[in-house]
């Protein structure tokens, strides 16, 4: 709620696009995402007479989203977005879904035509709407402008309260026009929309009791801990060392405990580690973090960790009980949760059976000794896993961010780039959109001007958000595009390979540009690394140079990515490697999955 | 598999453009049963509507509902009727039939039974109201299909717990036309 403005009038007549920048100024916004068109031209014209917020003209309005998304995740902020109406809107879509997905913060303002023409087929008339309503957490259409200020300030304060996520505010172009009452007590809370912050404090204490009790633990965390803010990922951290107990984070809660800890046993899931994936089936007492026990994450459900008591943080209540019984569920923010038990863990004087700690320890270094993120040597080509790592250790020390696209290099950053922050990790879970990963990084490096901020991609997905390589051009963002191309749509072969029949229908990425022209088309730097020999050199290169950047790492073109629990299967039935994968076959159950 | 479970709930709603549309599209996009839906304004003063659903699904599924209804933003309160106490429930319909002679002796009688009004009549048709649970609204549609030809308008359950506690209270001041 920062103003540089030195008092906020309680009432002021103003436009409707006016008081969209006012508003914009009193929650505090520095930057928005957008592109311009008929209906938004009101609000445009506000921004050229407006000197504290910045916009970032995008390329295509899902970048923006995207953009949006990465300012939002690796800052804690809300992202904002502006678009006009029409085929502005129906862009957004993909990103507002992603959003709402993986609960980012997002306002989205679309411009609509007049509201005498509403439902007219007018030109550029969509039911925004309409079209929005399942894919954002909330959306508002302006009738009014003297409602404008009110549902601006609500659309923040619901995308950013309880558990976060897309709002969009739909405003036709007459009411940007007319003049209404800008009042600043709408600063104030929403009426009725109160999430619950604080858990019951007997069910605190019955969670102590099991936590206490334990003799196989585990703490599953998830990107709940993300976006409750670092203090959370403190609060873990404490928690994890305090008890000695195992943990294991999701694809989006990578971050939340630092991946050097020694409790740390990966990721788990579908492409998780062995020792985490065995940890939790094998576990007597499960607390779950934040984290919403996804398909991904649990395999097939009537196997999943059948034996363990569960407890659930979780500030959303149709997250508990979704999937999986919970035995005791706090509903809450993780970061008051979790001060609540440890202070009640310490002023209880609590602590871990530790015979049955060592044991289960000795039993989970055994699983890790099966090192089931072990990949072979890069001889002729490059291994991807390789490139991975390699970036990893050649970008110590720096302030790094990494973003992704989808599918195995996705999949082979969260294994092989550890993170040891919060926010540092932005990655589309659980839409899974290819072409999140270029914009997303845009947003990041706004928001981080100094920092290094790497999207680790495929050769498919990075061109579903290509153009955005222009918007890198145009405001001098030195975004490092490191792609490891395989010449496939790798994740799709793989499955192709696994479950049906090696028939690899229409995954070849044929007809594939020349990745370092296309950087320098697009006034970047175009670096490639064909051999083993060359990816040292090429990833130092691509760290020194502070412009755009696009990296085109050739790797080996067949590796999968392991392990793997084919979909529907249970966490024991991992694939270690490809010496696994000829003798298993996916359950018919499996094969309806995706 | 769990046994399925026919719930009443009851959702006290903002009443503004759309809200309808959020729960049935909650509804239909998560693969929720819709029994029944009725709804209508309660408190004109604070703008508040109120949504009965009958709907039915094992008890993860109802429980998954209730979250899910009450996560929508309009969404002031949710009550699971039947899982909270004993509670009525009523239902209305209009129902024409059309018939002549000895069938046509036989539907009134079968409506005064019933309890049901004749809201209109001609030479060859009654328009009947009755009200009841939809089990023996039910029960006499079925009766009346057999005597002739029939048209039915029904406006889905509404219902309310017994006893003297009062959930979603209204303002005293936002009844119709005001106290
Ligand atoms: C190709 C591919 C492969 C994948 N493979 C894996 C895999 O192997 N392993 C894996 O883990 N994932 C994998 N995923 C991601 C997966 O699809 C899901 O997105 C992910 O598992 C969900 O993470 P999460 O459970 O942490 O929940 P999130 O989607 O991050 O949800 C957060 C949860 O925390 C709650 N929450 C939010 N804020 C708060 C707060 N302040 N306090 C308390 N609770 C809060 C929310 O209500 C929600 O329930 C894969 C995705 C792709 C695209
Ligand atoms: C927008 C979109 N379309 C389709 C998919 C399905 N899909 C998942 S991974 C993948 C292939 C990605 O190929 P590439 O970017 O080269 O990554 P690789 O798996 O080879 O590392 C596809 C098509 C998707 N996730 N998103
Ligand atoms: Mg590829």
């Amino acid at each position: 709620m920062s103003t540089d403005q030195t008092t906020i009038e309680p009432q002021e007549e103003m436009s409707g696009a006016a008081m969209v920048l006012r508003a914009l100024e009193d929650q505090g916004v520095e930057v928005i995402f957008g592109y311009p068109g008929g209906a938004v031209l009101p609000i445009y014209d506000e921004i050229f007479k407006n000197n504290r917020i910045r916009h970032i003209l995008v390329r295509h309005e899902q970048a923006a989203v995207h953009a949006a998304e990465g300012y939002a995740r690796s800052t804690g902020k809300v992202g904002v977005v502006l678009v006009t109406s029409g085929p502005g809107a129906t862009n957004a879509v993909t990103g507002l879904t992603d959003a709402l997905m993986d609960s980012i913060p997002v306002v989205c303002l679309t411009g609509q035509v007049p509201t005498h023409l509403i439902g007219n087929d007018a030109f550029q008339e969509a039911d925004t709407t309409g079209i929005t309503r399942p894919c954002t957490k909330h959306n508002y259409l302006v009738k009014n402008a003297n409602d404008m200020s009110r549902i601006l300030h609500e659309a923040f304060y619901v995308a950013r309260s309880g558990r976060p996520g897309p709002v969009v505010v739909d405003l036709p172009k007459d009411v940007l026009f007319a003049k209404g009452i800008y009042r600043a007590e709408d600063l104030k809370p929403h009426k009725s929309y109160r999430p619950q912050m604080q858990a019951d404090t007997t069910q605190i204490d019955e969670a102590l009791r099991l936590l206490a009790s334990a003799k196989r633990p585990i703490i599953y965390g998830g990107g709940g801990i993300i976006n409750s803010g670092p203090k959370a990922s403190e609060l873990l951290t404490k928690l994890v060392r305090m008890t000695g107990y195992p943990c294991t984070l999701t694809l989006m809660g990578l971050g939340a405990l630092p991946a050097s800890d020694p409790h740390f046993l990966g990721m788990l899931g579908m492409h998780g580690t062995y020792e985490a994936n065995l940890s939790m089936y094998n576990a007597d007492v499960m607390l779950c973090v934040g984290a919403r026990f996804d398909d991904r994450v649990t395999g097939k459900l009537t196997e999943f960790s059948p034996n363990s008591k569960k407890i659930h943080i979780d500030i959303d209540p149709s997250s508990i009980n979704k999937n999986v019984r919970i035995d005791v569920p706090l509903v809450g923010d993780v970061a008051n949760i979790l001060e609540e038990i440890i202070g009640r863990w310490e002023k209880q004087k609590l602590s871990p059976d530790g015979k049955a700690l060592t044991a289960w320890w000795k039993q989970i270094d055994n699983w890790k000794s099966r090192d089931s993120l072990k990949f072979g040597p890069s001889i002729q080509t490059i291994k991807p896993q390789h490139a991975i790592k390699r970036l990893y250790e050649l970008s110590q020390g720096r302030d790094t961010y990494i973003t992704t696209e989808v599918g195995q290099h996705q999949m082979w950053a969260a294994q092989h780039f550890h993170f040891e922050q919060p926010n540092r990790w932005m990655t589309s879970g659980g839409l899974g959109t290819m072409g999140y990963g270029l914009p997303a990084a845009m947003g990041v490096q706004i928001a981080h001007p100094d920092a290094l901020v790497i999207d680790i991609a495929g050769e498919a997905s990075i061109l579903m958000n290509i153009q955005e390589m222009s918007t890198l051009a145009q405001y001098n963002l030195p975004v490092k595009v490191f792609i490891l191309n395989n010449q496939w749509m790798g994740m799709v072969r793989q499955w192709q390979e696994l479950m049906h029949g090696g028939r690899y229908s229409e995954s070849y990425s044929e007809a594939l540009p020349d990745f370092v022209k296309l950087a320098e088309a697009f006034q970047a730097v175009g670096l490639r690394a064909e051999r083993p020999d060359q990816l040292d050199d090429v990833i130092k290169e691509m760290l020194e140079t502070n412009r755009p950047v696009i990296a085109d790492i050739c790797v080996d073109q067949k590796e999968n990515c392991f392990p793997m629990i084919p979909s529907g299967a249970a966490h024991y039935e991992m694939l270690l490697g490809p010496d696994d994968q000829a003798t298993q076959s996916a359950s018919e159950e499996g094969m309806v999955l995706v | 598999m769990e046994a399925i479970e026919r719930h009443t709930i009851a959702v006290l709603v903002d009443n503004e453009p759309g809200v309808l549309a959020r729960v049935i599209g909650l509804f239909s996009g998560r693969g929720y049963n819709i029994e029944s839906l009725t709804v209508s304004e309660v408190d004109s003063v604070r703008g508040l509507s109120r949504i009965t659903v009958v709907t039915s699904g094992t008890p993860m599924i109802i429980q998954q509902i209730k979250a899910q209804l009450d996560r929508l933003v309009p969404v002031h309160k949710v009550a699971d009727l039947t899982a909270e106490g004993p509670h009525v429930e009523r239902e209305l319909a209009l129902i024409k039939v059309c018939n002549t002679r000895e069938d046509r002796i036989e539907a009134l009688r079968i409506a005064d039974t019933f309890r049901a009004r004749v809201l209109d009549s001609t030479l060859a048709s009654f328009t009947f109201e009755l009200t009841g649970t939809a089990g023996k609204l039910d029960a006499f549609i079925k009766l009346m299909a057999a005597l002739g030809e029939v048209e039915v308008s029904r406006t889905g359950v509404v219902a309310i717990a017994r006893g003297n506690t009062v959930s979603m209270p209204m303002l005293r001041d936002a009844a119709p036309g005001g106290i």
